[in-house]
Order: structure tokens, then sequence, then C-alpha cells
């Protein structure tokens, strides 16, 4: 009789080529996805060294991080020059290193554009049980669909091309467990940001965090992507979601996803990767789905989590002595008083996108809240960047960007955009941000920006408001 | 990469937690295609303030920094750790890291090493006036003080940084072994290859 296992063991294995006698294992890729910013050096490095891509049919390029979000195209359909020479020849290398090396490579203006995150799976490319890796941190994301997904540096990216492998240690287990049903406007961005100020920025380290029950299973794809995309800001290197039906159907039909008897003998497969009973993690953390509230973060840390309806911490508040001198820190910088209500924080600027946050669903649940409202005076620049291009058609033809646009809130051309202000949209030095990405570190969205992060419902609710809002205020 | 076993000298007391890859190298100097010279964007916001650590003539050049909790946490980037390799840094001291910074750091040669907070607390002290002296062979961190604290590396790692091993020249040599898998795979699920489009 075979140990039982968890999700993560059994795609751990099936993916191992070669175990070192140190206990290194040389593990499988099947998917590769490549943006302009994390791989110039490595196709540079690939040049020096006379290597080729070994697979290139299991890579995937597309242009997100440093693309503008303003339009591509000009009235006759030319494109459209970008303005910051720096960014430009980002582009310009991917663009000329995936046909060399024969990897197929969406374009910038192509209708499929998009963040590489959303468009993985919305392309069928990311399969539940298979490795995906990328040189961006929230290929945590894929997760979301059962995929073992992780970002990698550069020099990895570099691996990968030549070989397909990695070179890796078998990471500790780690169970999330979320029970119960959450409440009205509570969205998966609350569930996550709620798990990461449970465990902490380092909660998750050295592990691969699975989340379950049922408040996690009752939740669409979209909203497993949310959860699984910030595994990394719990400090989990990967996040996992047992594939089930709801998974099957996402996936079923999509351009790279199996066909016919294949798609069959694949979900067969996937049905065979859930968790055995029995089987046991290093770590397991319960949480109760009623417990947790639409959630905002207050300092820079994405560990800094507290219910709208609460107050800044005051730093003495925390045990840890260091806690104590980052909350400080991150006070000032944020410029926030302890005691503050966190509903009395006026806000300057709405991004609703990011890889967290611009799928369909997202841009329904803010559209749910701005319909029939206009953006507050005091918010000065209001933007919604849709996850790619086929989010963005969707939208279009459920009449969201009209929702938008009446309530004087900017849509925009999909990419990585102010969620980490590579392009040109940031976050002007010393105003606030709420924000539905990922991260609020110091400068993250532009030097000086003040970063809180929310759901997409609660973005919109900030929008119309002016300030920090518990959403449920504005739900009919 | 550069092979690395002893080093010495001063070594910067930032301690801080979670100093993550946006405040070690900021977005905007990610903007390159090459690897070099990133040392100019490096603590960009920490370095704005005149008095800081960084700049201090007793700091410039410093090959070690110590940090608190969860250093390198945030994004992929390999440009932090060509960040601090361009500012001189071969070790840093920490109680622990982000799993991708620790892995990018071996790959360019800079050792994390990873100690309780107590020692960091002495390390700490020591380094307001004095160097500090890191042995990977033997697995120590010294001071002139008669302080010895002992650390755990994983033995490939060390072996990496030990020898300045290049990866890929290392997996090459399990080509057949790559082979063969790619083949079992094709023949037990040929759906994992993307469908045609």
């Amino acid at each position: 009789m075979t140990r039982p296992r968890t999700l993560y063991e059994k795609i751990w294995d099936a993916h191992v080529v070669e175990q070192r006698p140190d206990g290194t294992c040389l593990i499988f890729i099947d998917r590769h996805l490549v943006h302009e910013v994390t791989s110039p050096q490595a196709f540079a490095g690939l040049r020096a060294s006379g290597r080729t891509v070994r697979r290139p049919d299991l890579t995937l390029a597309v242009p997100d991080h440093n693309v503008p979000t303003t339009a591509r195209l000009d009235a006759a359909g030319g494109r459209l020059p970008i303005a910051d020479p720096e960014s430009a020849a980002q582009l310009a290398a991917l663009e000329k290193n995936a046909p060399e090396y024969g990897i197929r490579y969406i374009d910038a203006v192509a209708p499929e554009q998009g963040i590489v995150h959303v468009v993985g799976p919305e392309q069928g490319f990311s399969l539940p049980g298979t490795t995906i890796v990328c040189g961006d941190s929230h290929t945590a994301c894929h997760g979301g669909i059962g995929a073992l997904a992780f970002g990698i540096g550069t020099s990895e990216v570099e691996h990968v091309l030549a070989t397909q492998t990695l070179l890796l240690q078998p990471a500790k287990t780690m169970e999330v467990r979320v029970e119960g049903e959450v409440g009205p406007g509570v969205t998966a961005k609350d569930i996550i940001l709620h798990i990461t100020g449970t465990i902490g920025a380092a909660g998750g380290t050295g592990h691969v965090i699975e989340y379950t029950g049922s408040a996690i299973r009752a939740l669409s794809v979209e909203g497993r992507l949310t959860v699984s995309n910030m595994a990394i800001e719990g400090g989990a290197r990967a996040g996992l979601i047992a594939p089930d039906e709801t998974t099957f159907a996402y996936l079923k039909g999509r351009p790279y996803a199996p066909k016919g008897a294949d798609w069959d003998a694949a979900v067969a497969w996937w049905k065979s990767l859930a968790t055995d009973p029995g089987a046991a993690y290093d770590k397991v953390v319960v949480i109760d789905a009623a417990d947790i509230a639409p959630s905002v973060t207050w300092g820079t840390s994405p560990e800094d989590v507290v219910p709208i309806t609460g107050v800044v911490p005051d730093p003495a508040s925390f045990a840890d002595p260091s806690k104590q001198v980052a909350a400080a820190k991150s006070l000032a910088y944020m410029g926030l008083e302890p005691g503050t209500r966190m509903q009395d924080v006026r806000i300057e600027n709405i991004f609703i996108g990011s890889c967290t946050n611009s799928r369909i669903e997202d841009m329904r649940a803010a559209a749910a809240i701005v319909k029939g409202r206009k953006k507050a005076d005091n918010v000065k620049w209001a933007i919604v960047v849709p996850g790619s291009g086929l989010v963005k058609a969707q939208a279009e033809a459920e009449g969201l960007h009209r929702i938008f646009t009446d309530a004087g809130l900017e849509w925009r051309e999909p990419g990585c955009s102010a969620c980490l202000a590579m392009n040109p949209d940031k976050v002007p030095a010393g105003e606030r941000c709420a924000s539905t990405s990922n991260r609020n570190f110091v400068g993250r969205q532009g030097p000086g920006s003040r970063t809180h992060l929310v759901s997409p419902a609660m973005a919109a609710a900030a929008a119309v408001t002016g300030k920090l809002t518990d959403v449920r205020e504005l739900m009919a | 990469m550069t092979p690395l076993n002893q080093v010495e000298g001063r070594a910067i007391p930032l301690g801080l937690k979670n100093v993550d890859t946006d405040v070690i190298i900021p977005a905007h100097w990610l903007k390159t295609t090459t690897r070099e010279g990133m040392g100019r964007g490096a603590f960009e916001s920490l370095r704005a303030d005149p008095d800081n650590l960084f700049d201090r003539p007793e700091y410039k050049g410093a090959p070690i920094l110590i940090a608190g909790d969860n250093f390198g946490c945030g994004s992929s980037r390999e440009h932090a750790a060509w960040a601090l390799g361009d500012l001189g840094i071969r070790v840093v001291i920490a109680p622990s890291y982000s799993d991708i910074f620790s892995g990018n750091a071996v790959k360019n040669g800079i050792l994390p090493v990873v100690l309780p907070q107590a020692a960091i607390d002495r390390l700490m002290e020591v380094a307001a006036t004095d160097p500090v002296f890191v042995d990977l062979a033997h697995q120590t961190v010294t001071t002139q003080y008669q302080d010895r604290f002992a650390f755990e590396i994983d033995p490939f790692r060390k072996m990496c940084l030990l020898e300045g091993l290049d990866e890929i020249s290392l997996t090459e040599k399990s080509d057949a072994a790559i082979s063969a898998y790619e083949k079992q795979l094709d023949a037990d699920r040929p759906w994992m290859r993307p469908a045609t489009v």
C-alpha cells in the first residue's frame, strides 16, 4: 500500500527526472511563461554560451509589465510608438528573442495579449497537475487551477530555456483550510488578505500552501486564481487548489487545452491528484470564513491587514519588537496615525487591475458598485485595467466599460500597469491609492506612493466615496 | 560565477524585517536588458535619507549585510541579487529569507547565512565598530571578540558557492535522463503537450 500523499507531493513525484544524492531533484517543467522584464538577460546568456531553447513548444511569451495601457494603435490601425525608450527596448528585445528561438509569442497588439498570469489559464496553456514557471513571483497564481506554479529568477529562466528542468529541493507542505460561508461583500481577495494577515508575510516560507475547505471550494476559478496569486505574499513560493468540476468546466474548450479523448484522459488524471485521505501536512492553519470581513491594508507589508471596520493599529500593540519598529516606519511612510478609523482614510487614486484582480468577475464586481454612481471629486485618478484583451472584449460586450466611464473612471488597455508602475501608470508621491493589486511595499506604485490593498468591489466603493469604505454599505 | 569561501570586512547593520525586493531594487531600475550597474538603484528609498547606512564612509563597499526576518520577500527579480553584488555584498546574514531570493543569491555567488535573532542582535552590535568574519567551508560567522556562530546550509548550495558552479552545465550532464523523461511523458500523458491551435 502506498503512503497517502498530498496534492503537492503527487505533482512533485510525477515530475522528478532525477534525484541527486544530496536530495536535490531535477524537476521537469511543463510550461514556461516568459515576459519582457526578466527574460532579456536569460536570452543573452543562451546566446553567449551558444545554447538553444530545448522545448520552445512548452514556452509562451507575452509582453505585459511595460506596455502602456493607453491606446496602442492609431485611427488607421498603425502601431503607436512607446514613449519611454527603456520600456521600448525591453519590449523590442522580447519581440526579437521569441521568434529567434521559435517560441510562441503573443504580440502587444494581439487580441489575446494580457498579463501573463491571466493569459495562461485563459488560453488553456496552464493546466492542472503541470509544473509552471515564469520569471515573476505571482506565477503562484496558476495554483488556482491546481498547477504547481512558482516564480523564478532570471538564472532559472535561462536554466529552463536551456534544459526544460530546474534543480529544486522539495518544499514543506502547509494546509490553509477556510471552512464555512463568507458573508456579503466578502470576496476571494478578502479571503487571501485575511489569510496573509493571519499567517504573516513569512508564514508560508519554505512551504507550498494548499488552500482547502468549503469556502475555497465555493470560489469560481477567477476567485481561486486570486487566492493562489497571493500565496507568495504569505511567503509560500506556490499555492495550490485541488482541481475539480469547477476547474474542468473553466478549462474545457480553451485553445491549448486537450481535446476529445485527450480531454477525458486528462480529467481522469487530474481527478487522481487530490490529496489522499489521511495525508499529513507539515503545518495546518484553520480559518472560519465567518471571521473574514471586507479587508484593507494599513502598512507597507501585505501582512498589515485589518477589517474595513477596524482602526490603524498602534505599533506598541505588537508583541514582536522588530514588528513594532517596522509598524512605526510603515505608519510614518503611510502618513497614518494609530487609532484612525480605516473608513476615515481619504483616497486620491484608484487602481482596479493586476494579475490578482483583473478577470471578468473582478470587472463585474467593481461595475456593480460603480453603476449609477459618480467618482468622488477628491479622487483624481481612477483607472480600470482589464487583465487581457479577451477580458476587455467580454467586459465591453456586457457594457461594463460604459458603467466605468459614465462614473468618471478610465477604461484602459490590458497590462500590469500601476501594480508595479513600470509603465507610465504611477501613483504620485505622498498620495494614496486603493488598489486591487498584491503589494503595498514602499514605492511599489511609484516613488513615495501609499497603497491600500483591497478587493475590486472595495476599490470601486472608494472611487465613489473618496475614502476607504465598507462596501456592504453600498450594496443593494 | 565567482567562488566564495571566506569573507571578512565591515557588515552593514541594516537590521530591518521584511526588506522586500522593491526596497532592494525598485521596479523602474528593472528596465534594462543587462545585469550590470544595478548598484546605483540599490536601496534607493533608504538612500534618499542623506544619513543612510549604505553611504556612510565606514560601510562603503562593505561585503556583508545584516538584516531582519524575511529578507528579500516579494518579487522574483534576480535584479535584487545583482544589485547587492554590484554594491560589493557577498554575504547577507538574517534570521530568514524569501525562498526565491535565497536561490537567486546563491546563483550569483552571494551567501545567505541564516542565524537566530539573538546572534543577529550581537552581530549588529559588533558591526557598528568592527569587522565580521564569514567562513563557508566551516559554516561559521565569527568576530574578534570570541563570538562564534555556526550556521546550516543546504549541501548542494554550499558546493555551488564554494566551486562557483554553473548549474546549467551541471544539468546538461543529465541530458539522457531528461530525454528519457520526455519520452515517457509523451507515452503516459500525451495530452500534456499544448493542443495545436
